[in-house]
């Protein structure tokens, strides 16, 4: 469904892809993995289209979305859902109408229809009767559910999660990793989830990729990641100081 | 052996290219920011509950400062023409004094610089802030057009209610010349509005609402442009901020100087 060519991109002197590449089945959670400051996001956005890459291709259902620019990248992006590893909600609006924003704004459903699915989505996230309350007045893991919610309200084929559990607690980070799974069982979409909350992503993968200076070193199910003999990989999910990764 | 001594004598020119070729491409981004908010004006859908809320919040929200400083401009301008004029015998002409100064100059520049300042900077820090919390690509990967949604209802909100400002702020002035004229220093109320008939023209309302316009499409440009290319974090919101608020007023101060050497 989604597959990334030799993808490179330089921030000045700062090469920060160097040639990224790997493949998403549909209906799969990919979780990609690597240091802070590794790329992961610069990646993610690239997925988006909100950054250009200096070389590679990146294919969504065999089109290469890195060429498209305004409505046909749109269209690309009306199969999206993005979960941003803020929120990003909309601090102007109360939570139920950050959730049925895309609603309104993109589909032809009737007033009530937006407002029942809106109302189910947020019953969905656990957060049903919540949405009177502004965002400034949740607490982080809610509103990490609120964005998970108006990701999904579309009914989105693809969802991309950045790094959605960072800064929660470990009952939450757990809470937040089995929502996206239940839900995904309801409603089979394509994940790809950049994270370094090592070792519960392996609870949720069906296939996890270690981006590590600008590459994938690895990429595989969960039980091949954690057997990989790579001492980068190694070194990773089990927190070394001392290895090929220097902690800087 | 010689590249050395070379390279060393080419580093400042390599410095001058780059300073030259980022301002060509900030300028470029800049009006193109402009063209693009000009040409989603006229693109439906349009965005009628967010062109009400900026009309409010730009417009509305800044009613009690335009009529402080306009009712203060008038008195100082009442008391100060006045005197001066008592110089030479000419009290009589305070009315079109006071009128043609708010009209034509201080009423558009001095109501746009209040704005600036009240709601121009909040428009930056707003419009940062969602730049950095990433709430303008959550817009973008909706394919929602954050242009459409964010940048035109401020552009147009501007071009309505900059002139209408300017107005009170004209009316306002007048009247605070009239308190310190005719209230205070006794000049008859006849003569104050009586000799504004003839020396204030429909081109020097024109004036002041051509400049009013242009200052209302400048200073939320200026505003928002900085907002949506903001730096990173609350420093670059903050610098952003700053640089909103001394670029539109240095803008408004030209623009106000050519406008009123090519207008009637």
């Amino acid at each position: 469904m989604i597959r990334v060519e030799n993808l490179q991109k330089a921030f000045g002197d700062q090469r920060v892809l160097q040639g990224v590449s790997f493949e998403v089945n549909s209906g799969e959670i990919m979780i990609v993995i690597g240091r802070s400051g590794g790329g992961k996001s610069v990646l993610l956005r690239h997925l988006l289209g909100l950054f250009q890459p200096d070389s590679g291709r990146i294919f969504v259902d065999g089109v290469d979305i890195t060429g498209l620019r305004g409505r046909a990248l749109d269209r690309v992006r009306e199969r999206y859902g993005v979960v941003f590893q803020g929120g990003a909600l909309f601090d102007s609006m109360t939570v139920f109408d950050n959730v049925a924003f895309p609603l309104r704004e993109k589909s032809a459903l009737s007033t009530q229809e937006i407002e029942n699915r809106a109302e189910e989505k947020l019953v969905q996230v656990g957060l049903g009767g919540m949405g009177h309350k502004n965002p400034a007045e949740i607490s982080g893991g809610m509103k990490k559910r609120v964005a998970i919610a108006r990701a999904l309200v579309t009914e989105p084929e693809i969802v991309f999660f950045d790094e959605p559990t960072t800064g929660l607690d470990p009952v939450l980070v757990n809470a937040i990793h089995h929502l996206i799974l239940d839900l995904h069982r309801k409603f089979r979409f394509t994940a790809i989830m950049v994270s370094h909350e090592i070792p519960e992503i392996f609870q949720i993968a069906h296939r996890v990729a270690m981006l590590h200076e600008g590459v994938i070193v690895e990429a595989g199910d969960p039980k091949t990641i954690q057997g990989s003999a790579n001492p980068v990989i190694q070194q990773f999910i089990h927190g070394e100081i001392e290895g090929p990764i220097r902690a800087t | 052996m010689n590249t050395e001594p070379s390279a060393a004598l080419l580093r400042p020119v390599e410095s001058l290219g780059r300073v030259t070729l980022d301002t060509v491409q900030s300028l470029g981004r800049f009006g193109l920011f402009l063209a693009q908010a000009v040409a989603w004006t006229f693109i439906p859908p349009f965005k009628f509950r967010q062109l009400l809320e900026r009309v409010h919040f730009i417009g509305f929200r800044s009613l009690s400062v335009i009529i402080l400083t306009g009712a203060f401009t008038g008195m100082v301008l009442g008391l100060q023409v006045f005197l001066t004029l008592s110089r030479f015998g000419s009290e009589a002409f305070l009315g079109p004094a006071v009128a043609l100064s708010l009209i034509r100059e201080l009423g558009p520049v001095l109501s746009a610089l209040m704005v600036t300042g009240r709601a121009g900077s909040a428009l930056t820090a707003e419009i940062g802030i969602m730049r950095i919390t990433e709430q303008i690509d959550a817009l973008t990967v909706m394919a929602l057009n954050p242009m459409r949604y964010l940048i035109v209802p401020v552009v147009v909100a501007g071009v309505i209610t900059f002139p209408l400002m300017t107005a009170l702020f004209d009316v306002v002035g007048i009247f605070g010349g009239y308190l310190v004229g005719v209230k205070l220093l006794g000049l008859s109320e006849g003569t104050y509005f009586g000799e504004m008939r003839p020396f204030v023209d429909m081109a020097d309302i024109m004036t002041g609402f051509w400049k009013s316009l242009s200052f209302g499409v400048i200073v939320t440009w200026v505003c928002t442009y900085k907002g949506y290319y903001t730096g990173h974090g609350a420093e670059g919101v903050s610098r952003a901020t700053t640089q909103a608020v001394v670029l539109s007023s240095v803008l408004i101060l030209v623009w106000d100087y050519f406008l009123g050497s090519v207008l009637p």
